[in-house]
């Protein structure tokens, strides 16, 4: 029988930025928050033996133990989803501060067109340009709506970057420079320009300089180490949620963070949470925590499948179309082009996760798809964050994997290689979704979440046009081979493509066809608000932490309202 | 620039980050770190800590005396031990960039590997039913890494055999590349698993073997990186990161970062 605790006012589900944002914001306003993170604590002095690429970068030793929980995956209904065995497409995260450990920093806005995507495609190209079974639509709020949070958060974040010459309006600066140039950025800038595009530098959460964020948490500037994408930083000069926003709601004295609470379901009765059930795993007990306010803050993944579990909310269904849990589940594409250069050798094993050069051009609606069969676009970057010698053994088309010309190739090549890589927009298709897998559980006896998901043609025709672009600016770049990542094929969840996973409980202003308002609100469960990616109906060419902690700041200041005044804020 | 001024650069630029390095290093390894070092001291901290350059001198020393952790923690029989140690230098072999998979000591970092968690697949998914799945699933074995790794080098012995009524280990270099090709493409029957997901395992831990932090085991004396121009475990490029010039940095690794247990 599990034990009741003493009711609190919020509770977040998860500590990682969005859990770390709502228990800051909730706790300055004098609500007492638990947050319930089922893995361990951790912080800077966590990250002295991070100079690791075996135990961090190849055995994931800061991402979810799948051995305990995973998910399922098939491309198409008709299959058997099967077990994710090991982790590969995406790195899940886990414990204190989540994948905002171990994020490289890439910290984007979304563009105003995106927010309105459904009404600003039919308005300049017609009804007819969004193809059946894409289940585009708008997010129930405009940039200009959400530009204050976005400032909010990169304010938090200490931002280091210069603005995008083709994104929205700014109320203000980046709060710190952009970060250095090296020979490899440059190249790319200056290549960029003559193609008449318009680079500018990669907003970064490694900062070019030591800084004091609002909430007066102080972090450090960046070493330019190479050890940032999989690795925590042991310098306090990554922002994570561990050295800005989770101290700041420490300092409050109204949150505590309680760590091994692996929540396994959502309590609620009549449209209303009433708290959670949790494991303790370290006591191997369970526990009922409850609460005015119920906070949904972990992965893309775990949002939705705490609502499929605890039958809350009403489960989407790819046949009818009917219903919105697991609806919009959205990825992105990878395309792009490797350089190879046979007369220079480059500083590649030096780097941070966020320095590079970025052009926009391709994003979005900034260019015109009138003659185009497919929609939006994706940004390019070329970044220098490092490349480790396990993983990195790059070889020109042809060569063997293994033997004498491998071993000479791919040691000649690692200081001679530079990626420019496409993030490609994933738009929702009516057939890409989650549920729960009627087979598989989890260590605690949980089903697994299953993931039906596989590219579209809009993708295969994005992907085709996108890597004519790298293909393009990798020559003017000067390099002496190039070679592109190959077609779309199906998705496959073994090799690593990309950490931006979105969707599934889904924003917008339409109960019918979206789960939260525009404050992360569930439209079902007033008192249940479900932050994070998991509130994107689509995913756009960008990183999506930014508009991640944009819209965290937003529901926090819905919760706070909700706090007062109850009922649905929209 | 001619050859041999870059090199010439190069050295001077090698003595200054290596100062560098015991730098940042003595300010961890004293365990100050990140929230307590100053903001204003980071970019330019200044003298080295002399007990961080001792522990560093030690450990080159201790390269000469015997190594202790050479013996196997997961093989039962030295043949196949062998086995495994002739394959993994077949994968990445010694030439004149220098050494290859078994004098990096690849073979007993993929024997204490498979000892280990990763080698018992300690943090996959494990729990059936099993099925086959298509490709795009993934890996679906019911089997260990370790048994996969035994099982493979049991049918490298038995497919030479075979083919050549020798052992693996008595074959040429032609001889063991053929079979070990058999076995990439997928042609070699194997229980549980296809050959072509044993090899990618077994050349995937020759890679880890020669490249990872010698704490592992491999990459003796951190002449895997040395080969490949990686410096290793540095702790800032701050002063360095704009050069226009490529950098020569002799390696450095985490045995250089860790501090004394003793009081």
């Amino acid at each position: 029988m599990a034990k009741t605790l003493p009711k609190v006012d919020v509770l977040t589900v998860g500590v990682g930025w969005a859990g770390g944002i709502i228990a800051a914001e909730c706790a300055k306003n004098g609500l007492n928050v638990v947050g319930l993170e089922r893995g361990g604590n951790r912080n800077t002095e966590d990250f002295s033996m991070i100079h690791d690429e075996l135990r961090y970068a190849i055995r994931y030793d800061l991402m979810q133990d799948v051995s305990k929980e995973t998910i399922t995956f098939r491309n198409k209904l008709d299959q058997r989803a099967l077990p994710m065995r090991q982790l590969g497409s995406f790195l899940l995260g886990s414990s204190v501060g989540g994948s905002g450990v171990h994020w490289n920093g890439h910290t984007f806005r979304f563009l105003p067109y995106d927010f309105e995507i459904k009404t600003k495609t039919i308005e300049k190209y017609g009804k007819s340009k969004i193809k059946d079974d894409y289940l585009l639509q708008d997010w129930g709020i405009t940039y200009d709506e959400l530009e204050p949070y976005y400032d909010t958060f990169e304010k938090t974040c200490g931002i280091s970057g210069e603005p995008n010459p083709l994104g929205g309006k700014r109320s203000s600066d980046y709060p710190t420079p952009p970060m250095k140039n090296t020979v490899i950025t440059n190249k790319f800038r200056d290549a960029a320009k003559k193609l008449n595009l318009h680079p500018f530098s990669l907003p970064s959460a490694n900062l070019s300089e030591a800084y004091t964020n609002p909430d007066g948490e102080k972090l450090n500037a960046c070493q330019y180490c190479a050890f940032c994408e999989r690795f925590g930083c042991e310098y306090g000069a990554k922002t994570s949620p561990n050295i800005t926003v989770i101290p700041t709601a420490m300092k409050t004295g109204k949150f505590e963070l309680r760590t091994h609470a692996n929540v396994i379901e959502i309590i609620h009765e009549g449209g209303k949470a009433t708290g959670v059930k949790y494991i303790d795993t370290l006591q191997g007990e369970e526990f009922i925590q409850p609460a005015d306010v119920v906070v949904l803050t972990s992965y893309v993944m775990n949002n939705a499948k705490l609502l499929l579990v605890s039958k809350l909310g009403n489960p989407y269904d790819p046949k009818t179309g009917k219903g919105v849990i697991g609806k919009n589940y959205s990825y992105q594409l990878t395309p792009g082009s490797t350089g190879f250069f046979e007369k220079e050798r480059f500083n590649t094993y030096m780097g941070a996760g966020a320095l590079g050069q970025v052009v926009d051009d391709f994003n979005g609606d900034n260019f015109d798809h009138s003659n185009l069969d497919f929609i939006h676009g994706g940004t390019l970057v070329v970044s220098q964050s490092g490349y480790r010698p396990i993983a990195s053994n790059p070889v020109p088309p042809g060569t063997p994997l293994w033997g004498k010309e491998f071993k000479e190739q791919s040691i000649k090549y690692y200081t001679r290689t530079i990626n420019a890589g496409f993030q490609g927009a994933s738009l929702p298709h009516r057939d890409n979704y989650l549920d729960l897998d009627p087979t598989f559980k989890d260590a605690y006896g949980v089903p697994l979440l299953r993931m039906t998901y596989n590219f579209t043609d809009q993708d295969r025709k994005l992907h085709e046009y996108l890597t004519k672009q790298s293909e393009k600016i990798m020559k003017e770049m000067g390099a002496d081979t190039v070679m592109n990542i190959g077609k779309l094929v199906d998705y496959n969840i073994v090799p690593y493509q990309t950490t931006h996973n979105v969707g599934g409980v889904i924003m917008g202003d339409d109960p019918n066809i979206s789960a939260v308002n525009n404050y992360s609100q569930m439209w079902d469960a007033d008192n249940v608000f479900v932050v994070g990616a998991s509130a994107f109906p689509h995913n756009s060419g960008y990183n999506p932490t930014g508009t991640l902690g944009a819209l965290a700041y937003r529901a926090a200041e819905g919760i706070v309202k909700y706090s007062k005044n109850g009922g649905q804020l929209v | 620039m001619s050859e041999k001024d870059e090199r010439k650069d190069a050295m001077t630029r090698r003595q200054f980050i290596r100062k560098g390095g015991y730098v940042a290093g003595g300010a961890i390894g004293g365990g100050i770190l990140g929230a307590s070092i100053s903001q204003m001291f980071m970019p330019t901290a200044p003298s080295p800590s002399p007990e961080i350059s001792k522990t560093k001198n030690e450990g080159v020393q201790k390269a000469d005396v015997e190594r202790y952790n050479q013996a196997l923690m997961f093989f039962n029989k030295q043949e196949d031990f062998k086995v495994l140690a002739q394959a993994s230098e077949r994968i990445f072999p010694a030439d004149d960039l220098g050494p290859g998979a078994i004098d990096l000591d690849v073979p007993f970092y993929i024997d204490h590997q498979l000892a280990g968690a990763w080698g018992n697949n300690a943090r996959d998914y494990m729990l059936g039913p099993f099925y086959p799945g298509i490709e795009t699933q993934g890996f679906q074995s019911h089997l260990k890494r370790n048994e996969i790794i035994s099982q493979g080098i049991a049918r490298i012995q038995s497919v030479s055999k075979e083919n050549f009524k020798k052992k693996f280990t008595e074959l040429n270099e032609q001889q063991q590349d053929d079979i070990l090709a058999a076995f990439e493409k997928g042609k070699v029957k194997m229980k549980g698993v296809s050959s072509n997901d044993f090899f990618t395992l077994l050349r995937m831990s020759v890679l880890e073997g020669v490249y990872a932090d010698p704490l592992y085991g491999g990459n003796r004396d951190m002449a895997g990186w040395k080969m490949k121009g990686f410096p290793g475990n540095q702790m800032s490029y701050l002063a360095q990161i704009e050069s226009k010039e490529f950098l020569e940095i002799e390696p450095s690794s985490l045995h250089s970062h860790i501090a004394s247990p003793k009081k």
